[in-house]
């Protein structure tokens, strides 16, 4: 059961205080959007077996989303941050880097 | 106008720590941001105390305000100060964007006491009482519901939704049974 | 025979006898005995029939690999089925019976098996119970479910109570041997909050039977120092009868701690399952001894060699008087020598090595014992004993060269480290050729959340088999621990432990080595299941080369025991067969629990009363008291309806519904969804959130409003009411109070950050009344304290205010069609305002009503139900509600989605009302038949009912329901299925069905 801290109040939450929200920094797609647009804002999930970036909400706790980089096939958390950014800060990115040298990037 | 009853009625239970339901106890949910102007101000004249810093509860007597997330406070009182303390607020945040809110009725509150009593929530708070700070806030989970808590005298305060407050009860009164401490 | 010692049993208390059965025969036994060694000191070798065969059965090991003794422990609300005696302490009074036997446990018919085993090979079920079809569901099912299961499922309810804890650690040590013992000792010392547990009652694990000498002290005396020592720290918790059960992801274990198995009764839990949250684990779980596979090695009496041995030292209990050792290491001879020091005889030790040597070797023959080297067991005899054993050459073909008597046989074919722990979380292992067996790759370790080690394994665990070799490996890896926890490790000399030498080990998977079939088919790998080398050689020919299916093809390793004893020898069997090396074979999965948990550790606490939690409201008493029969609502309990003596459901519920028509109805609508949203921006936040407009709403006043996820599906509904100049009152399903919250704060927190808004959830804040009739007026103005007059309080406005002196805030508001007030008073108000609505509206014929007499009103109103008229695929367009949705907005959530082409194709299915013909009430669930098939044969349909109920105000079925082109087909009869194959005809009609003007609601 996965262990995840929550960037603003500092617990170290098990999964069980923490609802999984999916992939992070998605762009939405509203009126006015194409079909392509909106298909890939709907419904095209990545699904890495690798480094991949998700949405928590600490919902047991101080109730606030927040994103977070993952393995998803070590399941090593390489960090957490709040999710009122546009994408993944820049020392998590090095800390990524840093641990999967062959990784392609976030996007 | 009746008496306000709280969700219990002021159930109680003794085991190798004892449980008792408190209140009603007067509670206002103030979000605002920690830098919103006149935050402290409200605080100090609806509960005397300071703005907690993250994950804490400030207590002064009766009175509390307690971290509930970066933008939210929890400010304990007497039942009956609340009309005072939202007034308060206003009044100290006012053209500011604030929300303040009574939810008295809508808690739930426990006081489950003795030496022992962190070993009837760790039955069911997946919380390690050994790093729990004396003034912290700990919201987390009882067993199937949300619940928070801080250390209190001798032992700790427990708040719960109402519509559950019988079942966290019995949850607490069941783990409370002699002969299961834990140590 | 075997027996009771007079001498020795360090475990036991001979000053404590105790008293127990097995079926029913009274045996005696002392403090400190498993179940299985009382068993034996009682001369019950004999404990239960094996799984298909019946083959009659005896205890085989001492701890928790034992495959055969399953046993009935207890009875009533303490019966527990398959509990292994060689685990189970024995208490004063302890019940216990054997299992899979009819009609007794000396003659069991379903022994016939035994005889036509040649016909029940590998896949047997597979392959015979397929054809002819029919057949599997009347004749084989029946049958092989009335032969299956070992023990009985308990009818009782449990008497006892389980409990779980969490608790936290940095380094969490698991098994109590000499090398946890000394794991912990330095995890301990270097100031790491240190959890040991050990799934036995006592501690030091193998060392102190084997005789080992540690720091030239005896190693019982060293562990009972290392207890002291580690008892004595703070820092350190040491958990005893605690058998962690299985690692999880990012430190978490589950750990089962037997606290009252040996006290029934006493009051305390029986288990505790510890949810354990550890930094980095140590797994210190010892090696299990493997069987040897010769023919008749299931015969009661043949036993592991370190069981045997375990049995005299631990408990005086000697399993036989003439004990043949058989063996292909030197471990085996310290069976024989502590055998023959306890003054029992050993006829000889069949050696399958050529040239045994070394320390245990050379103290055998001194002690004068028979050593057969290069031999192998051709057959053990006997049947429900042994009566002697077969000698031949280990690398022939079984020719008997002489034949021993004796009435036990002690057999060593290795060890096996417990690697369980490790590979739960996908720790991976090596084959260690010099042992012939599987260890941890410390390469390759399970990883942790910051991707270090999760798992480090040390002692016999991770190969190091000898005392002091494993002394030596465990210091070194708590070491390795307590530095990845950023701890500095106290530098630590290991303990030194007596060097034995011993000769190496010779892998023996089949003996003798060119055994035919005769005698390949009653060698058995797994005892519990009944699968033999000749099964295993069987699917191999029939091509089952991957292990994890041979392992389902055969059922080698799926009994509860999960292959402990069978696993190695079985894959080694198959490698063999396959002519493959035994790594590339690989080992099936390992996966938690290490042994069986009981179910009611994992349900824990929650059973009864507190099974889940149930959300009562502020008049959940009153309910009580007034006869309410409760359906749940999500974790809500809401009453469905008030029957009265002698009436049904149903009559109660026309009785209400008639009652609220025409006089006055109060329903507890406390459950209802409020959310406050507050802010400058809220009014535009609300726009976004609803598909219609609800910033334009005046203060003062309600609108009713449809919100919809992203694909434009409806999602949820309720009435909003402006409560000032930037503060908004939301109204949800009742539900969806929490989801909805969620969602709003999903959008504002991860969408719409910058905006200024808050929201808050008051669901429970409030108590909230529907006072419904043509004399909801009357009854307020009773009450008194505000006005509530059509002019001062219009249909779809709000008011604060007092009513009988409560503060309230009164909603006019409708979901039945009457006159409607809604009330909401604070909770801690709810009970006492409950009341006096009832109080003053008695002379106004007030009822309660509950939540079927509000369905049904609601439907003959014509109102949306969300999950009765929406799935998750219906858009609000379906259901006839585009006056709801904003044509000016440039965007609202689901807006979007609504657009795509499939949404706006005429041929959708939409809400229209039916009416039966015959007056019946069409069944829940029902099709509306189309003509034809589709691809599957299967009848076409055009739409479904969505709400379908009797009417009383119609006094005939009505129902609401989606149809294709449904609103241009008024006045067309369609044809419902029922599930009799029945069809109902109805007429498609408009789903108002009372007072369509709303001219009652609105007076």
């Amino acid at each position: 059961m996965l262990l995840i801290e929550c960037p603003y109040c500092g617990v170290k939450a098990e999964e069980t205080e923490l609802s999984p929200g999916y992939e992070a920094h998605l762009k939405r797609f509203g009126p006015g959007s194409t079909d392509e647009e909106f298909e890939a804002y709907m419904f095209a999930r990545k699904n890495p077996k690798g480094v991949h970036f998700e949405r928590w909400r600490h919902s047991y706790g101080c109730g606030k989303w927040f994103l977070a980089a993952r393995c998803t096939a070590t399941l090593e958390v390489f960090g957490t941050y709040p999710a009122q950014v546009g994408e993944p800060p820049a020392d998590i990115i090095e800390k990524i880097k840093a641990r999967r040298p062959d990784w392609k990037g976030y996007k | 106008m009746s008496e306000p009853v709280s969700a219990l009625g002021g159930a109680s239970a003794q085991g190798f720590a004892s449980v008792r339901e408190i209140g009603p106890l007067g509670m206002v949910t103030l979000r605002a941001k920690p830098d919103a102007k006149g935050l402290a101000k409200a605080v100090k004249a609806a509960v005397g105390t300071a703005v907690p810093a993250v994950r804490r509860i400030v207590r002064d007597g009766d009175r509390a305000c307690g971290w509930m997330s970066p933008d939210e406070y929890l400010l304990v009182m007497p039942y009956a100060a609340v009309a005072g303390a939202l007034e308060a607020i206003g009044t100290a945040m006012a053209g500011e964007h604030h929300l303040a809110v009574d939810v008295s009725d809508a808690r739930a509150v426990f006081r489950v006491e003795g030496a022992k009593a962190d070993q009837v929530l760790a039955k069911l708070s997946p919380v390690d009482f050994a790093t729990l700070e004396a003034d912290e806030l700990r919201r987390t989970r009882a067993a199937q519901v949300a619940a928070a808590f801080w250390k209190e005298g001798d032992g700790f305060t427990v708040v719960c939704f109402r519509s559950v407050g019988r079942y966290v009860f019995d949850l607490l009164a069941t783990g409370a049974k002699p002969g299961s401490e834990l140590a | 025979m075997s027996t009771r010692l007079s001498k020795g049993g360090r475990l036991i208390d001979r000053s404590a006898a105790m008293e127990f059965t097995f079926n029913g025969k009274r045996m005696k036994g002392y403090r400190g005995d498993s179940l299985a060694a009382a068993l034996l000191a009682n001369d019950q070798m004999l404990v239960g029939r094996s799984f298909k065969y019946h083959r009659p059965r005896g205890i085989v090991a001492a701890g928790p690999e034992e495959p055969n003794a399953l046993v009935n422990l207890g009875s009533g609300g303490r019966l527990e089925p398959n509990q292994r005696v060689t685990v189970t302490e024995l208490f004063d009074g302890l019940e216990a019976s054997s299992q899979n036997h009819w009609p007794s446990l000396e003659f069991d018919v379903g022994v016939a098996n035994n005889y036509v085993s040649r016909f029940l090979p590998a896949g047997f079920y597979y392959k015979t119970f397929i054809h002819p079809r029919p057949f599997w569901k009347h004749v084989f099912e029946p049958i092989i479910r009335q032969s299956a299961g070992l023990g009985k499922a308990p009818k009782d309810r449990d008497a006892d109570r389980y409990e779980q804890a969490y608790a936290f650690c940095d380094l969490l040590v698991v098994g109590g041997g000499i090398a946890g013992l000394q794991a912990a000792l330095v995890a301990g010392k270097a100031g790491a909050r240190v959890i040991l547990l050990e799934q036995h009652a006592h501690w030091g694990g193998r060392a102190p039977v084997d005789g080992d000498v540690i720091d030239g002290k005896p190693a019982g005396q060293w562990v009972d120092e290392a207890v002291a020592a580690l008892s004595a720290m703070a820092n350190v918790t040491l958990r005893d009868r605690c058998m962690a059960a299985g690692v999880y992801d990012h430190g978490y274990v589950l750990a089962d701690e037997k606290v009252a198995d040996h006290t029934p009764g006493d009051g305390r839990p029986k288990h505790r399952l510890w949810r354990i949250r550890a930094g980095r684990i140590l797994t210190a779980t010892g090696a299990i001894e493997r069987p040897l596979s010769f023919a008749g090695n299931d015969i009661p009496g043949v036993m592991l060699a370190a069981s045997v041995r375990d049995y005299v030292v631990n408990w005086a209990v000697s399993p036989g008087d003439r004990t043949v050792v058989v063996t292909n290491n030197d471990d085996g001879y310290r069976t024989a020598i502590a055998l023959k020091e306890a003054g029992l005889s050993v006829p000889a030790i069949v050696d399958a090595r050529a040239n045994p040597s070394g320390d245990l070797v050379a103290k055998a023959r001194a002690l004068g014992l028979r050593i057969e080297a290069g031999r192998g067991v051709a057959k053990v005899k006997g049947g429900k004993r042994v009566t002697s054993v077969a000698i031949c050459l280990q690398a022939g073909e079984g020719a008997v060269i002489d034949e021993i008597a004796c009435d036990a046989v002690a057999m060593s074919g290795g060890w096996s480290p417990v690697v369980h722990l490790w590979s739960h979380c996908g720790g991976k292992l090596v084959w260690d050729t010099v042992n012939a067996h599987f260890r941890p790759d410390p390469a390759r370790p399970p990883l942790n959340h910051d991707g270090g080690a999760l798992v480090y394994a040390a002692g016999s665990a991770n190969g190091a088999m000898k005392a002091a070799e494993a002394l030596v490996d465990a210091t070194a890896q708590a070491q390795a621990a307590v530095a990845a926890l950023g701890l500095k490790p106290a530098a630590a000399m290991a303990p030194v432990a007596e060097a034995v030498a011993e000769g190496p080990m010779e892998a023996v998977w089949i003996m003798p080595q060119g055994a035919p079939v005769e005698l390949k088919s009653k060698m058995w790998l797994d005892y519990q299941n009944d699968v033999k080398v000749s099964d295993v050689q069987l699917a191999a020919r029939e091509g089952y080369e991957s292990v994890e299916h041979t392992k389902r093809y055969t059922t080698l390793g799926m009994a509860t025991d999960q292959g402990k004893l069978s696993n190695i020898n079985g894959l080694a069997v198959l490698a063999n067969a396959l002519n493959e090396d035994i790594p590339q074979v690989g080992t099936t999965t390992f996966r938690p629990p290490y042994t069986p948990v009981t179910l009611g550790a994992l349900a824990g606490e929650a059973r009864g009363e507190i099974f889940q939690p149930l959300r009562r409201t502020p008049m959940h008493a009153w309910h009580e008291r007034n006869g309410a029969y409760f359906e749940p609502v999500g974790l809500w309990r809401r009453p469905y309806c008030f029957p009265r003596t002698g009436e049904t459901h149903a009559q109660a519920v026309v009785r209400e519904v008639n009652n609220t028509r025409s006089a006055l109805g109060l329903l507890d609508a406390s459950t209802l969804g409020k959310i406050i949203v507050k802010g400058p921006d809220a009014g535009k936040f609300l726009d976004m959130l609803y598909t219609g407009v609800m910033s334009t709403l005046p203060v003062g006043k309600c609108r009713y409003g449809l919100m919809c996820n992203e694909q434009g599906f409806l999602s949820d509904d309720g009435v909003v009411a402006r409560i000032d100049e930037d503060t908004w009152l939301c109204h949800t399903t009742s539900g969806g109070a929490d989801r909805i919250h969620g969602w709003m704060e999903d959008w504002l927190q991860c969408e719409w950050w910058d905006w200024k808004v808050y929201t808050a959830n008051v669901t429970e804040q409030y108590a909230q009344v529907a006072v419904v009739g043509p004399n909801a007026r009357k009854v307020l103005e009773k009450l008194g304290g505000m006005d509530v007059s059509k002019e001062a309080l219009p249909f779809m406005g709000w008011a604060d205010g007092t009513l009988g002196g409560f503060p309230c805030r009164v909603y006019r508001i409708s979901f039945s069609g009457e006159l409607s007030y809604e009330i909401a008073v604070p909770a801690s108000h709810g009970a006492a305002f409950w009341e006096a609505l009832h109080t003053a509206g008695a002379e106004f014929g007030a009822m309660p009503y509950g939540t079927e007499a509000l369905h049904v009103m609601r439907a003959e109103k014509g109102f949306i139900m969300i999950g009765d008229e929406t799935d998750g695929t219906v858009i609000p367009q379906d259901l006839n509600l585009d006056w709801a949705i904003s044509k000016k907005k440039a965007d609202f959530l689901g807006k979007r989605g609504q657009q795509r082409n499939f949404l706006a194709s005429p041929d959708r299915w939409k809400l229209v009302g039916f009416e039966t013909l015959d007056g019946s009430v069409i069944p829940d669930g029902s099709y509306i038949i189309a003509p034809g098939v589709n691809a599957n044969g299967q009848g076409n349909t055009q739409g479904r009912v969505t709400s379908t109920y009797y009417s009383p105000t119609l006094k005939r079925g009505i129902a609401m329901g989606l149809l294709k082109r449904g609103p241009e087909r008024m006045g067309e009869v369609v044809e419902f299925n029922t599930v009799t194959g029945a069809t109902v005809k109805a007429r498609v009609v408009d789903q108002v069905f009372y007072d369509k003007d709303g001219e009652k609601q609105n007076v």
